[in-house]
């Protein structure tokens, strides 16, 4: 059975990591779309944390009997995982756009100087 | 007569870059001498604009493939027929343009790239490694393409529209050759290799370091994996 100060402790700091991305977005030092993930880590954490027989029941099925709340790791290190996949995806599809704008400006300027100054 | 752009990608080759523009306009006056100039932190644009190249100036440093690309959307978007790159460090040598040309003005080839190893008995011969990583390119590259290259690491090559137009859209961005000649192949563009000379770098150092060979090798072997899983518009119905 989880030890009820394991089960107040992920209580606490899902709490804690909910409350911090709620600012952040409120404060618009986090856009909706990437909250969005940590928020979804942190409202499962809080449930399986809270939940203290649905985390025995899912330890059960995955053969954790020794120490239920080793299954809050897991869970919290695969959305992890995800959070950092979906960064990368993002980082990816900026790097594209910034090479795309970085092409667009050199063309652009090239016609722009080409304008101004008409040969002959 | 059709235009011909050069697209000459140059990175701190102030020492070089002059040269190389003066030689293509040596071999033909009426080409438009395109360098783009990958945010040095020398001269190296006003080098190349006082010898009559057109300069087309990235804000910051995009690399290799980003840089050449953007001399492929230029040639696109101002209408030339017929495009061919060159490094900006000399090691192309101008004078052998007319063997890359020919199979484009003919209209037998899209895509000519400028091989050492098409003739066996041709003088280059480069450190057994890097003999070893050009060969094996080269084989993966013609399994997956479906023709035989020899030389996938070459940057001296030839396009025509077709290919101008693909390279515009779809161009790695960094160690950009070896994957952009299986991109072509599986895009449907006609793909003949000339064999060519080579000199050795006039000034710079190759952006290929030996601690970067490891990176190179591995970024090539996925970036070729994941192409040959990709679906390419294949350009048959596009070409004239």
């Amino acid at each position: 059975m989880t030890p009820v100060r394991a089960s107040i402790a992920g209580a606490v700091a899902s709490l804690i990591l909910i409350l911090v991305v709620v600012e952040l977005v409120r404060g618009r030092r986090l856009k909706e779309r990437y909250a969005l993930l940590w928020l979804v880590t942190g409202i499962v954490l809080l449930v399986l944390s809270l939940w203290r027989e649905g985390l025995n029941t899912i330890a059960g099925w995955l053969g954790v009997t020794s120490y239920p709340p080793a299954v809050l790791f897991a869970v919290a290190t695969l959305f992890i995982f995800l959070v950092l996949l979906h960064y990368s995806t993002v980082i990816s599809r900026l790097t594209d756009e910034n090479v795309d704008l970085a092409q667009r400006i050199a063309l652009l300027e090239e016609r722009l100087s080409r304008e101004r100054q008409p040969e002959g | 007569m059709t235009r011909v752009a050069a697209i000459v990608p140059a990175w701190n080759e102030s020492g070089a870059i002059g040269a190389v523009v003066d030689e293509i306009l040596a071999f033909d006056s009426g080409t438009t001498v395109v360098v783009i100039d990958d945010a040095s932190s020398d001269d190296t644009a006003e080098v190349a604009e006082r010898h009559g190249a057109l300069v087309l100036r990235l804000p910051f440093n995009v690399g290799i493939g980003g840089a050449v690309q953007t001399g492929f959307r230029y040639a696109r978007d101002e209408g030339y027929e017929v495009a061919v790159r060159l490094d900006g460090d000399g090691q192309h040598v101008a004078s052998e343009l007319g063997k890359l040309l020919g199979p484009i003005r003919a209209g037998n080839a899209d895509f000519v790239v400028g091989s050492r190893f098409v003739d066996p008995g041709g003088g280059y011969r480069p450190p057994f490694a890097r003999r070893m990583g050009i060969r094996v390119f080269a084989r993966l590259v013609s399994l997956l393409g479906g023709q035989k290259v020899t030389d996938t690491t070459s940057g001296f090559t030839a396009l025509s529209r077709a290919g101008i137009e693909l390279f515009a859209v779809e161009y790695p961005h960094d160690y950009p050759e070896v994957e952009a000649t299986l991109v072509a192949l599986r895009s449907g563009l006609r793909l003949s290799q000339v064999q060519v000379e080579m000199r050795e770098r006039q000034a710079g150092t190759s952006s290929i370091t030996f601690v970067r060979s490891l990176y190179y090798i591995v970024k090539v072997m996925l970036a070729l994996l994941v192409a040959s899983l990709r679906r390419y518009p294949h350009l048959e119905a596009a070409r004239r």
